[in-house]
């Protein structure tokens, strides 16, 4: 299935197709404008070289690109990083004390942000571990390496590739929740996605 | 107290003069004087071996203009607190001292009035403007019961730093009275976030940390870093003329080292987007860091030469092993590691052999050697909802507690005389700051206060 965001290839088959499309059905009155979205410029060339306006395929409609599942994955890819993670898609994680154990809620969080990585291609993303106040400075920078290390190597064995995973601890130097009780030492405890590149 | 250096003690009735009268190059961050007393002449104390009282007065202003009659004051109540400092001398408190009328000249003091205070030393001092626009600081210390000069010494410089010519005259009574290291003249690096600068590009309003240093004393701070991120956990070289750092500036933690005088920076570990290096360590004669890396897959313990060769790997466990200190001959390092569960202190042999825990307490982190001759290592505990600084004696396993409960107190840091620990504590305003302790506890004090301050390192 052709994603909407496609890839080199799947935007050439697709290219090829709606060359074979205008040939077989040139006298036909285009319906609506090609349910296309912005694509690369050989497309638009392809397209407007011909002097008839562009005809609607209406070859099988399982072949045409589909549109956006969610009108929400549009406003992803115009928003720029800064705006994607003040309002970020991929949820964090949190620990127990002194823990870098993945619980269930861990996982299940940690597959949603699989499958919106695996849907946005593009996206790098870094990993960061966090930890709450009440450990010491030094040794909470191999906590939270071990926190951020253990979410990566769960997206990893759900098919996410590495390289576009990169992993950073910053012990407790950054708390989200600056107070000094339970419930912000548990927000503090955390795997932070920060989208990177997209 | 036990002073290894101390070599006598008491009354020696022999009085001369060591008035040092050659001219001294001006007494700068980057070049300090060594001024040594040509002989140990005489010791100031009582035959019981109490502490003797000292006393310093203001400085002898002798030329009339603002700048040095400020210098007059402030060498005075610079060298006070310093000697202070390492309670090796009853100082007497300088607000007492109204009754009794300023000296007109260095050999002209009223030793009678300082005998019916109670002071058996006191330390006279003038300070002139000389010709070429330099500061010239002479000071005598004259043993009030034989009235008569046991030490001298004469420094010119420029107008630039007042407090150093205090600083470097501490150290020196220190030495010529009591056969101690003092460490006036060393330095402090902590980290802050005293300049209330956000990281670069932080969508969570996060605020940098930068790297600084003090005098010991807390004055005098100068900032070493500015990159806009984080900068962690800097240490000094043993030289005093290099900071090694954690710093985020690349967007992952690395081991950076600045040469603050010669202004030049270095990243020996070699970090990248995967390798990522923490928590150096300068082994004592200043050759190699240890430190801690994630570059086979979990944090484990390295050794490198300080300009990133020869990388060795010294731990090899899928527990947390990090936070490296050096004993004082280099043979050892002690780290944390947390191979049984919590984070503890362990002693490893500097080739990867011998390893032997040290503690067994609920949280230890943060080992520091002390120098020689003290054989001892300092650390951070979880003593309730914080930590405290304690303190195990090598020979015996003996512990003993520095701090007792008050906010959290961390990061643990010998003066290079192994007499006093800097650390991280949120005492009081809850804020982090620095503070000091005697090793035995005692003479407790806070040396910053703006920001959040931590991670101290004591330079030699």
């Amino acid at each position: 299935m052709l994603k909407w965001n496609s890839n080199g290839i799947q935007i050439r088959l697709l290219i090829i197709f709606i060359g074979i499309l205008i040939v077989a059905c040139v006298r036909n009155p285009p319906l609506s404008p090609p349910d296309v979205p912005t694509q690369p410029s050989d497309t638009e060339t392809s397209l407007t070289s011909n002097s008839q306006p562009p005809p609607t395929p209406i070859a099988d409609p399982e072949l045409l690109p589909e549109p956006p599942l969610i009108v929400e994955e549009d406003l992803f890819l115009t928003r720029t990083l800064e705006e994607l993670n003040r309002d970020s898609p991929l949820e964090p994680v949190f620990f127990e004390y002194d823990s870098s154990e993945l619980n269930e809620i861990n996982r299940a969080v940690l597959e949603t942000n699989a499958n919106i990585l695996s849907r946005y291609q593009e996206w790098v993303v870094t990993i960061e571990g966090h930890c709450d106040e009440r450990g010491t400075p030094e040794y909470n920078l191999g906590l939270g390496e071990r926190r951020a290390l253990a979410a990566r190597d769960y997206l990893i064995e759900l098919g996410l590739k590495q390289e576009r995973l990169r992993t950073v601890s910053y012990g407790k130097e950054f708390p989200f929740n600056p107070n000094n009780d339970e419930v912000a030492w548990a927000s503090n405890r955390r795997a932070h996605f920060v989208i990177t590149a997209q | 107290m036990n002073l290894p250096f101390r070599t006598v003690v008491g009354i020696l009735s022999i009085a001369s003069t060591v008035l040092l009268a050659t001219p001294q190059n001006p007494p700068t961050v980057q070049d300090e004087l060594r001024q040594e007393p040509s002989q140990v002449e005489l010791i100031i104390g009582d035959s019981i071996g109490a502490q003797p009282s000292f006393a310093v007065p203001d400085c002898l202003a002798l030329t009339n203009d603002p700048e040095t009659e400020s210098a007059a004051q402030t060498i005075a109540e610079v060298l006070w607190a310093d000697l202070e400092f390492e309670r090796e001398f009853r100082m007497l408190a300088r607000d007492t001292y109204t009754t009794i009328p300023q000296a007109r000249s260095l050999t002209n003091i009223p030793l009678d009035r300082w005998r019916e205070l109670g002071a058996d030393g006191v330390i006279s001092c003038s300070v002139e403007r000389s010709n070429n626009e330099q500061i010239q600081v002479t000071a005598r210390l004259f043993n009030v019961q034989s009235a008569s000069s046991a030490f001298g010494v004469q420094y010119t410089g420029s107008f630039k730093n007042i407090r150093v010519y205090a600083h470097q005259l501490s150290d020196e009574l220190h030495r010529h009275q009591r056969a101690l290291n003092g460490v006036a003249r060393t330095k402090i690096s902590f980290s802050s976030d005293r300049d209330n600068e956000g990281i670069l590009g932080s969508t969570n309003d996060r605020q940098t940390k930068e790297v600084y240093f003090a005098d010991y004393d807390g004055a005098n701070v100068k900032r070493v870093t500015v990159t806009r991120s984080l900068n962690i956990t800097p240490t000094w070289s043993p030289n005093a003329r290099a900071i090694a750092y954690t710093s985020w500036r690349r967007g992952y933690p690395d081991v950076f080292v600045s040469h603050i005088y010669r202004g030049n920076l270095e990243s020996p570990a070699g970090g990248t987007t995967e390798i990522h290096n923490w928590l150096p360590a300068w082994s004592p004669d200043g050759s190699q860091l240890a430190f801690t890396s994630n570059r086979d897959g979990n944090s484990e313990l390295y050794i490198m030469n300080s300009d990133g060769s020869n990388v060795q790997r010294l731990t090899n466990h899928p527990g947390i092993d990090t936070t490296p200190t050096w004993s004082p001959q280099g043979h050892q390092i002690a780290f944390t590691s947390d191979r049984t569960g919590s984070p503890q202190i362990y002693v490893l042999g500097a080739d990867g052999t011998g390893l032997r825990r040290i503690t067994f307490e609920s949280y230890c982190d943060r080992p520091t050697w002390s120098p020689s001759p003290y054989n001892e290592i300092a650390y951070s505990s979880r003593t309730g909802p914080g930590h405290d600084i304690k303190v195990v004696d090598l020979a015996t396993n003996e512990v003993r507690q520095l701090t007792f409960g008050l906010g959290t107190n961390e990061s643990p840091s010998y003066s290079p005389n192994g007499r006093h620990i800097a650390f991280t504590s949120t005492r009081g305003s809850g804020n982090k700051h620095i503070w000091v302790v005697g090793r035995d506890g005692r003479g407790l004090r806070r040396l910053t206060n703006v920001g959040n301050n931590e991670m101290p390192s004591w330079s030699n």
